[in-house]
Formats: C-alpha cells, structure tokens, sequence
C-alpha cells in the first residue's frame, strides 16, 4: 500500500515539475529579450534591480494567464516602446539596421566576383 | 585611371564611416523615455493605504478632474526631496493628489507620512511593484498628469519647480 501511494506520487509529480520547467524556461528566453530600462545595457533577466524584479513577476503572471511570448512582448511594447525589447522588430525605423548588413554583404560579393572570377 | 577611382572611392567610404562614428560619439547611449505620452490610465485592482480594502481603480479617477499620481516609498531618498513640493501643491484645491506606496513596509510608509505630512487624497499599495508596470512606470519616485482617465504627462524622478509650475499651469 504505501508502495503504491510512493508511485502515486511520483506519477503526480513528474508532469507538473516539468511542465514547471517549461514554463520557467519561457520565463527565462522573454526576460533575457527584455532592455532593464534602469540598468540600460543590462536584460531584466541579468538585473536584479526593483524594477526588473517587478517586470520578471508581471512576466510570470502573463504566463499564467496563458499569453503567448508574442504577446508578452507587445503588451511590454505598448507600456514602454520598442526599446525594451531586444529584438526588435522589422519597421520603418529599422529597416536600414536589418537590411545593411544583407546589402554590404552582396555588394562585398559581387566585388569579389567581379575582380578574381570573372578575371580567371 | 582605374586606379585613381579605386583610390576614390576607398577614401570616400572610409570617410562616410568616419563621420557617422565620429557622430556617434556625441550621441547620449541613454534612453529617454516619451513624457508626452496620450494614454489610457490601466485598470487595476489593490488594496487602500490606510483601510486595507479593495479598491478598482475605476472608481477613483474620475472624469473632468486632474488628477497626480505620485509613486513613492518610505526608502527612497529622492521621495524625501519632493515631499514638501507634494505638500504645497496639495493647497491648490483642484488637483488630486493620489499616492501609490511601491514595494515598501507599510509600517515605515506610515511612519514617513507622519513625519513629513500627507498630501494625498487616497493612497494605493502596490507591494510587488507590478501596478507600477501596469503603469509604464521606471521607478521610484515617478508622477502621472492624468485628466480624463488620460495620462498627460509623466515626470520620472523627483518633481522640481519647474515641473510644478508647470502642473500648476495646467491645473488652471
């Protein structure tokens, strides 16, 4: 009897203790991609300030409530702009950040073409 | 001919990227915030100061009154510095002065208030500091200009008289 209930209790442990562990997994990988806007250079994740205390358990309740990452970061978006995150995201201010590296990358190839295929 | 291009252009591109690292370096690498900023007030629930009952912020700003919510706490220094401006402006009978006491002991906020005077009509809590978020708010102290259920303006940090004078001018 007792043996069993040991199992039992494992068997109700196991799935909870890893669901627990995805979910801090989320928690880590969006707080990581979030600017602490006290400690400017620092992610939430890496600060331990009250704010970033604050943002890590809003993000934590964002999650009970079944929001997606997504969604955690346009809810942070729209309280506090772009800058929070990261990451950002592909408008018109960013465009040249997300595009330059692409252009100077076939620019650089096609001279690289030009001047040691081609001559071949 | 070919060369004198090549030798053209390589300065060229060195010298665009010259000036725009030579411009960078005067640039601030620090973020500030919009203070002007059009937006709802965020609904919440929390608990009154004094009380301890619930209280929906829905019910405490109300239409066609300015409002300033002050967020403060017992262990910031810079709250200290701001307090008398708080007091002097809660004369002027048509703002509303709202308190919200962040991430702090509530026996060291009571004893603050006692000290130094109250110039808030209602004080909130918020232990956790996460209403502050729900506000878009960076620290302690911060202040929200609110007029119909609207933020106006945000002053992040201490208030000083200039920022006073200019509530006052709005107040008016």
């Amino acid at each position: 009897m007792k043996f069993l209930r040991f199992v039992l209790i494992v068997i109700m442990l196991f799935p909870f203790s890893n669901v627990y562990a995805e979910e801090n997994d989320k928690r880590n990988k969006i707080t990581k991609n979030l600017r602490c806007l006290i400690c400017q250079g620092q992610s939430v994740y890496d600060s331990d300030s009250e704010f970033a205390n604050s943002l890590k358990i809003v993000v934590d309740k964002k999650l009970q409530e079944g929001l997606s990452e997504d969604q955690i970061y346009e809810y942070f978006k729209t309280k506090y702009g772009e800058w929070i995150l990261y990451d950002p995201g592909l408008n018109k201010n960013t465009y040249i950040l997300w595009l330059l590296p692409i252009l100077i990358f076939l620019i650089g190839g096609a001279i690289i073409y030009k001047s040691f295929i081609v001559k071949k | 001919m070919k060369n004198k291009i090549l030798l053209f252009s390589v300065i060229t591109i060195f010298g665009i990227i010259f000036f725009i690292f030579y411009k960078g370096l005067d640039d601030s690498k620090i973020y500030t915030p919009d203070v002007n900023i059009k937006k709802e007030i965020p609904l919440f629930n929390t608990k009154e100061f004094f009380s301890r009952e619930d209280v929906k912020s829905s019910s405490i700003f109300e239409l066609d009154k300015v409002y300033l919510l002050n967020i403060w706490s017992s262990w910031c220094v810079p709250c200290r510095q701001e307090h008398p401006l708080l007091m002097n402006l809660n004369l002027e009978n048509k703002l509303n002065i709202i308190g919200m006491n962040y991430k702090d002991n509530l026996k060291n906020a009571e004893n603050f208030l006692k000290e130094l005077g109250n110039p808030y009509k209602e004080i909130l809590i918020d232990l956790d500091g996460t209403i502050a978020i729900e506000w878009g708010a960076y620290g302690v102290p911060e202040s929200f200009l609110i007029y119909n259920n609207k933020i106006i303006k945000k002053y992040i940090g201490p208030l000083n008289q200039e920022f006073v004078d200019e509530i006052n001018l709005f107040v008016k």
